[in-house]
């Protein structure tokens, strides 16, 4: 085995000495497990469950009372019902920007494909403050939004404007041009292509972005707080009831429409992996 | 025919939704004047608010940095029970509204209740100080590193890191010289992400630092308090530092974005 | 040098390798040869120490490996797809087992180009591996695994994911490096004309286990089942047995055996002639050189007799093919 050039060749062949002479992972394994465990635990889990523990302190009834409490009712009322429209003009919106960047070309696109991601990046509270100014009483295009529901429903439209672009545009990169030739070639006009070939394509994306919209619409504190005014059974949505409740001391109030944002939240991003699921079954 | 109307319409909407609110805010800051602006931002509170700002957030991208390449090497490259839950878990972050956060940092921190109270009685004082405000930021900007880094390890696949272990390399070499390598831009794309995120908090930092003016007040809480106190150059000040950063922060992303498709 | 005992691997409910033994001579050039999914990669990355067997041992050079790791068996290993260092240079890729053992630098550079060299990349020693070709990739992944002298080389499908020709040069060159540095190699490849012309021995492996091992020319005139027979050449049948297709002796009249068929095609293949049969209803192909086809001048629809050559025939056809064209 040993070689002419001895010491070199020896020397050369010698694995480097190291202390394990395992390489099996599994200690390491563990270890990475229970940190990652500890890790999420203490900073996401644990807290959440105190949450939902305290909506419950006083059992059912008192949760109860707390979300129908008509402060709290209306908040979440309003901040569900807005929530959708936001998700539906999403839907539309988010899709149509996303053809334009993708199938268009024009001066300037590089810029536009950039600033989508500016709700991304923007601080929340500075975006309200940026819609107020423009929106609100010293609005320079005369367009005074402030303390009304409208107002809101530009502030969220916002902050969630990435979320059906993003997952649609890569999924229309992806479509295969020659299914669109095939269609043509067929007899199908442009209208008629797009419903019936490339629509069915992109719905598992549109909805997966949409509901993705949703969550965040119903969690969006920062951006309304400015241009709503927080008129309570007006324009005061979930997250800045709950706001106001902590300020108020009212704990278990505020943990208890906290797990209803929860819950529905939750609820949503299972769609949004069921869909996800469906998108790629249809490959 | 219809492709224009479609460009006007998408074009349109992005302006009068994005473009123009963000335009509006450069007026606003420098209705004043240069000046104006310098002084606004050079007061005692805003430097404050600033330091205080980066506190908070460099310790949380260094601890979701270090979180987010374990965890993401643990969910792509092993098999093991439950790990569909901890992929699941990481993204929690994304379906709770910020003041939830904060409530629930409160309900397990704050100075009244068990884990608080122990750690309040060490003389560490978690709400209405720095450590629950990095908690919160962690929480919030959590998923991010993870995300950016994990389709990038999976995509490289693991033949480099077998090729330095038969080569002689431990495990931990192999890491350092094989793996970092690969994945460095899109873990830089992930920390400027978290970076941007925990800079602009706001929601989660205002219900757990108890807004204590320059005491536990970040930029984005100065921006509010100012406004609130009908201090608008101040709040407008701030607030064009902030979206200055993020338009950086943009930049950045997208030059480090992982490109579509591979080499 | 490599010897595997009683070696199984499951992944799950799939058996990868079932109780497999095999016994590698140093300084050998072995290949394993299969059908995918037979084992064949499994055994070899086990052998790397990339795997660990459920049961069974692994010894190399005579030390019990069974449980060490990659990184103390000295072992080299080349993949299909390069798992070149993408972000290093070619010399950098080349050095790397070098520098973890941390050899001085001038050693680690003489050594370097040393081995670019012997694979010819000398040249491209700065490049990095997204500016090579396949084929250049590919020698570079072996000179990185030689850099360190294993006591072995594995290499798994190393030409699978090269051009056809690319495939051809480079397998020719294996067997020339092979001849130069003469280390114990063990390659894995499903194609059975690479290991025919490359190694010195063959392990035919399917199904998770070993079905034969020989040299080339021993698996392909004694196979031990029908499945080897098949999977190493051409095959046909007759009688209800396999027979190799160059092996039929199609004659214009009967006798010694031979059987009638009937001609269906008649198919010139550049220096070859595939006649496809029917022999009693069944399909049967033969394989003849040009100067019998003309010999015999068939057509569609001809009868033509068919039986298998034997030891004797061959003999005694070839002393009367050359003494015909002596006279």
């Amino acid at each position: 085995m040993a070689t002419a050039s001895e010491d070199s060749a020896v020397a050369i062949a010698a694995p480097p000495a190291s202390p394990t002479a395992r390489h099996r992972p599994n200690i390491g394994l563990g270890l990475g497990i229970g940190t990652a465990t500890l890790y999420l635990s203490l900073i996401v889990l644990i807290p959440l469950s105190a949450v939902v523990l305290r909506a419950f302190e006083d059992g059912w009834s008192g949760f109860w009372a707390s979300i129908t409490a008509p402060e709290a009712a209306a908040a979440l009322k309003l901040t569900v019902l807005i929530s959708i429209l936001v998700a539906a003009i999403n839907l539309v919106m988010g899709t149509l920007i996303a053809w334009v960047l993708v199938r268009d070309s024009f001066r300037g696109k590089a810029v536009v494909e950039m600033l989508i991601d500016l709700p991304f990046a923007l601080p929340t509270i500075v975006a309200g403050l940026v819609l107020l100014s423009l929106y609100g009483p010293n609005s320079p295009l005369h367009v005074n939004l402030a303390y009304s529901r409208i107002g809101v429903l530009v502030a969220l439209l916002f902050v969630t404007l990435p979320f059906v672009v993003r997952t649609v545009q890569p999924v229309l990169y992806e479509l295969d041009p020659q299914m669109e030739e095939a269609a043509a070639s067929l007899g199908a006009g442009k209208a008629t292509t797009f419903r019936r070939i490339i629509l069915p394509s992109l719905l598992p994306a549109m909805l997966s972005g949409t509901a993705l919209a949703f969550a965040r619409s119903i969690s969006e504190f920062g951006s309304t707080v400015l241009i709503s005014g927080n008129l309570p059974f007006q324009t005061q949505v979930a997250a800045v009831n709950i706001f106001g409740q902590i300020e108020s001391d009212n704990i278990t109030g505020a943990a208890a429409v906290s797990t209803v944002l929860l819950v529905v939240a939750l609820a949503a991003l299972l769609l949004l992996d069921a869909l996800r699921k469906w998108g790629t079954h249809r490959g | 025919m219809a492709r224009i109307s479609l460009r006007v319409v998408a074009l349109g909407y992005l302006l009068f939704l994005l473009v123009l609110p963000v335009g509006v805010i450069v007026f606003r800051t420098f209705e004043n004047g240069v000046g104006a602006v310098i002084d606004a931002l050079t007061t005692e509170s805003a430097l404050h608010a600033f330091q205080v700002t980066l506190y908070v957030a460099i310790p949380a991208v260094i601890a979701n940095t270090i979180f987010g390449v374990g965890v993401a090497i643990l969910l792509v490259r092993h098999r093991f029970r439950g790990r569909r839950l901890l992929d699941a878990l990481v993204d929690l972050p994304l379906a709770v509204s910020p003041v939830v956060v904060g409530l629930a940092l409160i309900l397990v921190y704050g100075r009244f209740e068990p884990i608080g109270g122990w750690l309040a009685d060490r003389g560490i004082d978690m709400i209405f100080s720095i450590p629950g405000m990095v908690m919160a930021t962690i929480f919030v900007s959590l998923p991010l590193v993870v995300r950016a880094i994990a389709p990038v390890l999976e995509e490289i696949g693991v033949e480099q890191e077998q090729a330095a272990w038969t080569l002689g390399a431990t495990s931990w070499q192999a890491f350092r010289r094989v793996t970092i390598p690969a994945i460095k831009w899109a873990l830089a794309y992930g920390m400027v992400l978290s970076l941007a995120r925990s800079l602009g908090e706001y929601g989660a930092v205002a219900v757990v630092s108890g807004r204590l003016v320059d005491q536990t007040q970040t930029m984005t809480l100065f921006v509010e308090e100012r406004f609130q106190n009908f201090d608008q150059q101040a709040a407008y000040a701030a607030a064009f530092v902030l979206a200055v950063i993020a338009v950086i922060s943009l930049l950045a992303i997208n030059l480090l974005r992982p490109k579509e498709g591979s080499s | 040098m490599i010897r595997a005992q009683n070696v199984s691997k499951n992944f799950g409910t799939f058996a990868a390798l079932t109780d497999v033994s095999v016994d590698i001579p140093p300084g050998s050039l072995t290949a394993l040869l299969g059908p995918s999914g037979g084992g064949k990669s499994t055994l070899l990355r086990i052998i790397a120490g990339l795997e660990t067997p459920d049961t069974g041992t692994i010894e190399i050079g005579g030390a019990d490996s069974t449980r060490v790791s990659p990184q103390r068996r000295n072992v080299g290993f080349v993949f299909q797809h390069y798992a070149a260092f993408k972000h290093m240079t070619v010399a950098e890729n080349v050095a790397f087992g070098l520098s973890i053992r941390k050899r001085p630098k001038a050693e680690i550079a003489k050594r370097v180009t040393e081995l670019l060299e012997l694979v010819h990349l000398e040249q491209f020693s700065q490049r990095y591996p997204a500016q090579l070709s396949g084929g250049q990739r590919q020698r570079m992944a072996l000179a990185r695994a030689l850099a360190v002298e294993p006591q072995v080389l594995l290499l798994d499908e190393p030409f699978g994911a090269l051009d056809a020709q690319v495939r051809k040069e480079l397998r020719a060159w294996l067997r020339r490096l092979h001849d130069e540095v003469n280390v114990t190699t063990v390659f894995v490849t499903h194609d059975q004309e690479e290991a025919m012309e490359v190694a010195d021995s063959i392990v035919v492996m399917a199904e998770g286990q070993v079905k034969q091992v020989g040299t080339p020319d021993e698996l392909y005139e004694r196979p031990a089942s029908d499945f080897v027979m098949s999977f190493l050449g051409p095959v046909t049948t007759l009688h209800g047995r396999l027979v190799r297709p160059h092996d039929l002796l199609l004659t214009a009249e009967p006798g010694d055996g031979a059987v009638p068929a009937v001609v269906e095609r008649v198919v010139r293949l550049g220096f070859e002639v595939r006649v496809d049969a029917t022999v009693a209803g069944e399909p049967i192909w033969a394989q003849v050189t040009r100067y019998r086809a003309r010999l015999l001048d068939l057509k569609s629809g001809d009868t033509v007799y068919v039986r298998e050559l034997d030891r004797v025939d061959a003999v005694s056809t070839s002393s009367r093919e050359s003494s015909a064209r002596s006279a």
